[in-house]
C-alpha cells in the first residue's frame, strides 16, 4: 500500500495528540475522577505494560514465551516479602522487583535459550509452575493459600494509595508504549525488526541474534516484575495460584494478536478493545471467556495482523512510525 | 594472489547422512567460482558451513588466514562473508531500504548516515533504486532476488556467497543479473555462485566445481570441467563410454 506523506502525518499527529492528551487526563485522575473509573484506568495500564513487555518478547524477539507470570509472581511476592514483612513501603517495591527480576532473568535465559520453539514455550511455563510450586511450600509466606499484603498499606491515606498506584501504572503502560517506541527507532530496533521478519536472514547481515534476545528478555522480565509487584498492591492479597496464574498470559496473548503483533499500537487497541469487550459481556458468565476464544481464533486464522496490521494495509500510514525513509 | 577462503577436509553429517564429505577447497582474493550439482548433493550445506549457519562436524574452515570454523553467522558476516538464501528471505515488514541498512550498519559496521549512503549506491547497482520505500514483502520474484543479493552487497563482503541466484528467472533478467554480478566482480569481491543457468555461470566465473554426493568430483578450468565425461555422466545424465 501506497502511504500519503500526508495521512502519514496526520494520523501521527492525531496519536500524538490523543496519546498525550490521555497520558495528561490519566494523571489528573485523582482530582477529577470517581475512584471507579480511576481503578478501571489502573487495570487498563498494568494490562498495556504486560501487553507491551510480550509484544516486544514475542512480536520482535520471537521468543514466545507463556511465562513471564514467573516475573509477575515473583514482583507480588517481593511485596510480601519486602515490604509487609521489612517493613519497606511498597511502592517503593516497584522498581526494586524489577532490578530482582531482570537478575533472575539471567540464569533462566541461560536454561531457556537452549530449547527452541514450542520447547521453549514448554520451557517458560515449567520455570513458572517451579517458582509457584516453590512459593506454594513456603509457609512464611502464607504457603499454598497465600498472605494478606494490606498490614504493608496501613499507614497510606487511601487518596495516596490510589494516585501513587495510578501514577506507576501510568508510568508501566504509557511510559513503556514510549520506550518500547523509543527503543525500535533505535539502530538496536533495526535489529530487533530484522530479527522480527527472519531470523537467518538476519544472523547473516551481521545482527547478533542471540544478543538481541537477551536485551528483550531481560527487559520484559524487569517491566513484568515491576508491574507484578504494582498489580498485587491494588489486589491487597498474594497468594501463589494467582499471582503464577498462567491467565496472565491469556489475557496478554488476547490483546496483543487482537491488537495486533509486532506493531506498537497493537498492544494499545488490543487492550481497549479487550476492556470494551469484558464490559460488554460481563453479564454472560463463563460465556464471556467462549467468546474472548472465538474472537481470538477467527483474528489468527483470518487476520493475523490483528486491527493495528489491518488498520496499516488500509490506510498505509501507521500512528506510530518506526520506518527509517530512504534519503534524497 | 592470496588466499581468501579455504575450506580444509570439512564434513558435515545429518544422523547417518553424510552432506559434506571431506571437502578441501580454496579460493584466491577476487575470483569467482561456479559450483555445480545435482539436487541434493550437498551445494547449499558447504555455503552454510562458510557462513556459519551451519557447523562441520570436522575439519575446518579459514577466511582471510582466520580459523572461522566455530564462528557464528553474525560474526562471519561481520568478517566479510555475504550470502544470499536460494529462497529469498527478506525483512517483509521493512522497506527495501531498510533491509539493506540492516546489512550496512551491522554486517559492515557503519553508523546511520553512512550506512545509508551505502545501501542508496548498492540499490542503484541492483536496480533497486525506485522501490527504495516499498515494503520488501511486497515485491516480486525479481525483486525478491534482487533484494537478497542487495542485502549481502549492503554488508561490503569481501566474499559473496551467491545461492541460484539466478533459479527461476527469465532469459531477460538473467541476463540483467550476468551484468550486475559482473560488476561486483570488476569491484574485487570474490564471488562463489551456485546455479543450475550453467550459461549464465559460464559468462562470470573463472573456475568451476562440481559436487556429488557431498564430494567434490571435478574442479578447473570451467570448459574442462563441463567436458569431463564423469561430470557429464552425473550432471547432465549423459552415458559415460
Amino acid at each position: 500500500m501506497h502511504s500519503s506523506p500526508k495521512l502519514q502525518l496526520a494520523l501521527q499527529l492525531l496519536g500524538l495528540a490523543v496519546c498525550a492528551g490521555a497520558a495528561i487526563a490519566a494523571a489528573a485522575m485523582p482530582w477529577w475522577s470517581a475512584r471507579y473509573t480511576e481503578q478501571w484506568t489502573i487495570e487498563f495500564l498494568y494490562t498495556l505494560a504486560l501487553a507491551q513487555g510480550w509484544n516486544l518478547l514475542a512480536g520482535y524477539g520471537g521468543l514466545l514465551s507463556v511465562g513471564q507470570q514467573a516475573f509477575i509472581g515473583v514482583g507480588g511476592y517481593l511485596i510480601v516479602a519486602i515490604a509487609v514483612m521489612g517493613g519497606l513501603n511498597p511502592f517503593v517495591v516497584v522498581p526494586i522487583a524489577g532490578v530482582a527480576c531482570t537478575v533472575l532473568a539471567i540464569p533462566m535465559a541461560a536454561l531457556l535459550f537452549r530449547l527452541r520453539g514450542p520447547n521453549f514455550a514448554v520451557g517458560t511455563w515449567v520455570v513458572a509452575e517451579v517458582l509457584r510450586l516453590v512459593i506454594s511450600n513456603i509457609d512464611a509466606v502464607g504457603g499454598g493459600s497465600g498472605t494478606s499484603i494490606t498490614d504493608a498499606l496501613i499507614g497510606i491515606p487511601v487518596w495516596w494509595r490510589m494516585s501513587t498506584t495510578l501514577w506507576i501504572a501510568l508510568a508501566l503502560g504509557a511510559g513503556g508504549t514510549l520506550i518500547v517506541y523509543a527503543l525500535l527507532r533505535s539502530r538496536l530496533g533495526l535489529a530487533l525488526t530484522a530479527v522480527r521478519d527472519s531470523e537467518a536472514a538476519a544472523a547473516s547481515l551481521g545482527v547478533s541474534v542471540t544478543r538481541v534476545k537477551w536485551i528483550v528478555y531481560l527487559a520484559a522480565a524487569c517491566w513484568a516484575g515491576m508491574t507484578g509487584a504494582l498489580i498485587f498492591i491494588t489486589k491487597l492479597r498474594v497468594a501463589p495460584d494467582a499471582a503464577f496464574s498462567i491467565d496472565w498470559m491469556s489475557t496478554t496473548f488476547f490483546v496483543v494478536v487482537i491488537g495486533g503483533i509486532g506493531t506498537i499500537e497493537g498492544p494499545i487497541i488490543g487492550t481497549l478493545v479487550f476492556f470494551v469487550l469484558r464490559g460488554l459481556l460481563a453479564d454472560y458468565g463463563s460465556w464471556y471467556l467462549v467468546a474472548l476464544g472465538v474472537i481470538a481464533i477467527v483474528f489468527v486464522l483470518f487476520i493475523p495482523k490483528g486491527v493495528a496490521g489491518l488498520l496499516q494495509d488500509l490506510t498505509g500510514a501507521s500512528m506510530f512510525p518506526v520506518q527509517r525513509r530512504a534519503p534524497r | 594472489m592470496t588466499e581468501i577462503l579455504a575450506l580444509q577436509g570439512v564434513s558435515k553429517s545429518y544422523g547417518s547422512l553424510l552432506v559434506t564429505d571431506n571437502l578441501t577447497l580454496a579460493l584466491n582474493q577476487g575470483e569467482a567460482l561456479g559450483i555445480i550439482g545435482p539436487n541434493g548433493a550437498g551445494k547449499t550445506t558447504m555455503f552454510n558451513l562458510i557462513s556459519g549457519n551451519v557447523q562441520p562436524d570436522q575439519g575446518f574452515v579459514h577466511f582471510l588466514g582466520r580459523e572461522i570454523s566455530r564462528l557464528a553467522p553474525a560474526a562471519r558476516c561481520k568478517a566479510g562473508i555475504g550470502r544470499t538464501y536460494q529462497i529469498p528471505h527478506p525483512f517483509g515488514g521493512m522497506t527495501v531500504f531498510e533491509n539493506l541498512l540492516v546489512g550496512a550498519m551491522f554486517g559492515a559496521g557503519l553508523p546511520e548516515s553512512a550506512g545509508a549512503k551505502l545501501a542508496m549506491g548498492v540499490l542503484e547497482t541492483t536496480g533497486l533504486a525506485a522501490k527504495a520505500n516499498k515494503l520488501a514483502g511486497g515485491l516480486t520474484l525479481l525483486d525478491r532476488k534482487r533484494l537478497e543479493l542487495a542485502k549481502a552487497l549492503a554488508t561490503s563482503p569481501k566474499l559473496l556467497l551467491l545461492d541460484e541466484i539466478g533459479g527461476g528467472l527469465t532469459e531477460h533478467e538473467v541476463h540483467d543479473l550476468i551484468g550486475i554480478i559482473k560488476s561486483i566482480r570488476a569491484s574485487g569481491v570474490a564471488i562463489i555462485w551456485i546455479e543450475h543457468v550453467v550459461h549464465a555461470l559460464l559468462a562470470v566465473v573463472d573456475r568451476l566445481a562440481v559436487i556429488n554426493f557431498g564430494r567434490l568430483l571435478a574442479e578447473g578450468e570451467p570448459a574442462a570441467v563441463m567436458a569431463n565425461p564423469e561430470v557429464q555422466a552425473v550432471y547432465l545424465g549423459v552415458e559415460a563410454a
